[in-house]
């Protein structure tokens, strides 16, 4: 069952083609609120980059050895959220204890990712399309790369346009919106190079 | 066969779920155990022993030093900075708004968003030990005024306050008629700061001021009220030879209490009182100051009405304070200035005060 897609595609159609933002629109919420900084926004995007790949992994696991053979697929969902939130929870602490540098700097984003879907999507994503363990694991770091992409390029547009003057309607949300849809566009120039989904 | 389904279901999501809270509680108790630690707070005057893992913002609370913060620890008010010299950790994303490039060099920090892991060094300032709470009883309650009562409250038998003329307290009034919640306000201290049993508070009525109105409609003598404090840098400095001080209406409050402080304390300073109002009826105290005029040369009280009716037969200054501050002040020169009242005359006699030469380090307020 498992694709026979090499999992180096795998990992730049998730950036390129696939991105989680630009063509699947996952993890809005906190894109478009941490993106008025480029600096908050590396922060944010190299968290769930880092979030991503971890409960990818272990979500791999969990569906490989626990949800298949007990036959809880119907369960999964619920599964999920609650292995991204120990997870999460355990990282902080983590992080917090051993690199207090880097808890500084990613710590008030990872209570945010936890409820960001883009992290619930991945999983999903790697279920749906019956993912080997190297196909998730290129799969999770790609997804987490184009986000992070994804973000950055967002913040940048929106500290260049700081400046310029709008007229209020377009001002905030709506333009963060604007610049989204543009990107997302011109991303689809990008379809065809390679195809996962 | 709908039953074994139900039975699994609950049993594997209990089972998965336990699972995991046994998972996080154990990294909890390795990760996030950092033993006891010591705070010395203020160079070795006060020695803590607590257990690390929380916020100091809260560890400080479990013993009894309250840092003031108004968002309950999100980061989002930035009112709950204490200095640490040591052990602080590197400065989080979250504080970075709220730290200005002096309390960098000062090593403050947002306590809500340190957590204590190691022994601190900490610098509190020592006027927060001084924050209690005082559930008072309203002993005197009388009109100055048309609009400012004068509240003279008790402090409970085995409490007693130390503040600095000049700080507040903040007051909570109870709910009544359609406000359903307490509210709080800060008011000035009137009285002297020698009397530590009682607190003496002005209050003006405010149309529509929910603390006020209660002041002056539903509180009556034998009422208790809730007061915490004292709050406020606004005291004596003293570094000068004579205090130009300026009120209007209530902000006499603390103008009053500075007064006395500098009287029973014997301190050298010369005074001058300029008290502003629009008519006779808005001035109180008149007595009071007139006698401290007479008993000590060095104090000069100068009550300025800026509409004056004929009925009243004023003989004193006429026009704003703003006036008689031109006409009386030559310079700023050896002089600091003490100012409490509106905004709007606050900023009309700093602008004056500057003009004359004052320096901001030489300008206290209160603006209300």
């Amino acid at each position: 069952m498992t694709p026979n897609i090499s999992p180096f595609i795998i990992f730049f159609a998730s950036i390129i083609t696939s991105n989680m933002i630009l063509s699947n629109f996952l993890g809005m919420c906190s894109y478009l609120s941490v993106s008025t900084e480029y600096k908050t926004a590396t922060g944010l995007g190299m968290a769930v980059t880092l979030v991503l790949v971890l409960t990818t992994v272990v979500n791999w696991f969990i569906y490989t050895y626990v949800i298949v053979p007990l036959e809880l697929i119907y369960l999964q969902y619920i599964i999920f959220i609650m292995v991204i939130a120990a997870l999460v929870q355990i990282l902080e602490m983590g992080m917090d204890r051993y690199t207090p540098d880097l808890h500084a700097k990613l710590g008030i984003f990872l209570p945010l990712i936890t409820v960001n879907c883009a992290i619930l999507g991945v999983t999903l994503f790697m279920v749906i399309r019956h993912y080997s363990f190297l196909q998730s694991l290129l799969f999770a770091l790609g997804s987490g790369f184009g986000w992070w992409l994804a973000i950055n390029m967002l913040a940048a547009i929106r500290e260049k346009m700081a400046a310029v003057k709008l007229p209020p309607g377009v001002k905030g949300p709506a333009l963060s919106f604007i610049i989204t849809g543009i990107m997302a566009m011109a991303f689809i120039g990008f379809s065809g190079i390679f195809t996962i989904q | 066969m709908d039953l074994s389904v139900i039975l699994r279901t609950v049993g594997s999501l209990a089972l998965i779920s336990g699972a995991l809270s046994i998972i996080i509680s154990l990294s909890e108790m390795v990760l996030n155990n950092y033993g006891t630690v010591e705070l010395d707070i203020n160079n070795g005057d006060r020695k803590l022993s607590v257990k690390g893992g929380s916020s100091l913002l809260s560890t400080l609370a479990g013993e009894k030093v309250f840092i003031p913060s108004a968002c309950g620890g999100k980061a989002t008010c930035g009112l709950c900075k204490v200095g640490i010299l040591d052990g602080a950790g590197p400065i989080a994303l979250t504080e970075e708004p709220y730290l200005t490039q002096e309390d960098r060099a000062s090593n403050l920090r947002l306590s809500c968003q340190v957590k204590v892991k190691t022994n601190m060094r900490l610098l509190i300032p020592e006027d927060l030990f001084n924050i209690r709470e005082y559930l008072c009883e309203l002993e005197e309650i009388e009109d100055l005024t048309y609009d400012i009562k004068r509240l003279y409250l008790k402090l409970p038998q085995d409490q007693t306050i130390n503040f600095k003329a000049g700080q507040f307290m903040q007051f909570y009034s109870r709910p009544y008629g359609k406000i359903k919640e307490e509210v709080f306000r800060a008011y000035s201290i009137s009285s002297k700061s020698s009397q530590h049993d009682h607190v003496e508070l002005l209050i003006r009525l405010v149309p529509n001021g929910i603390v006020t109105t209660y002041v002056h409609t539903a509180l009556s003598v034998g009422d208790t009220v809730r007061l915490s404090g004292p709050y406020g840098d606004f005291y004596l400095r003293g570094d000068a030879e004579e205090l130009i001080m300026i009120a209007g209406g209530s902000g006499l409050a603390p103008i009053r209490s500075l007064v006395y402080e500098v009287i029973e304390k014997g301190l050298p300073h010369k005074m001058r009182f300029f008290f502003g109002a629009n008519k006779l009826r808005d001035l109180f105290y008149l007595e009071e100051f007139a006698r401290i005029e007479q008993e000590h040369p060095n104090f000069k009280f100068i009550p300025c009405l800026a509409f004056p009716e004929p009925e009243d037969n004023w003989q004193g200054e006429t026009g704003f304070v703003t006036v008689a501050l031109e006409k009386h002040v030559d310079s700023g020169e050896n002089r600091e200035a003490y100012l409490c009242g509106s905004p709007g005359m606050l900023d009309a006699c700093i602008k004056i005060l500057k003009d004359k030469g004052f320096p901001d380090s030489k300008i206290f307020f209160d603006k209300f």
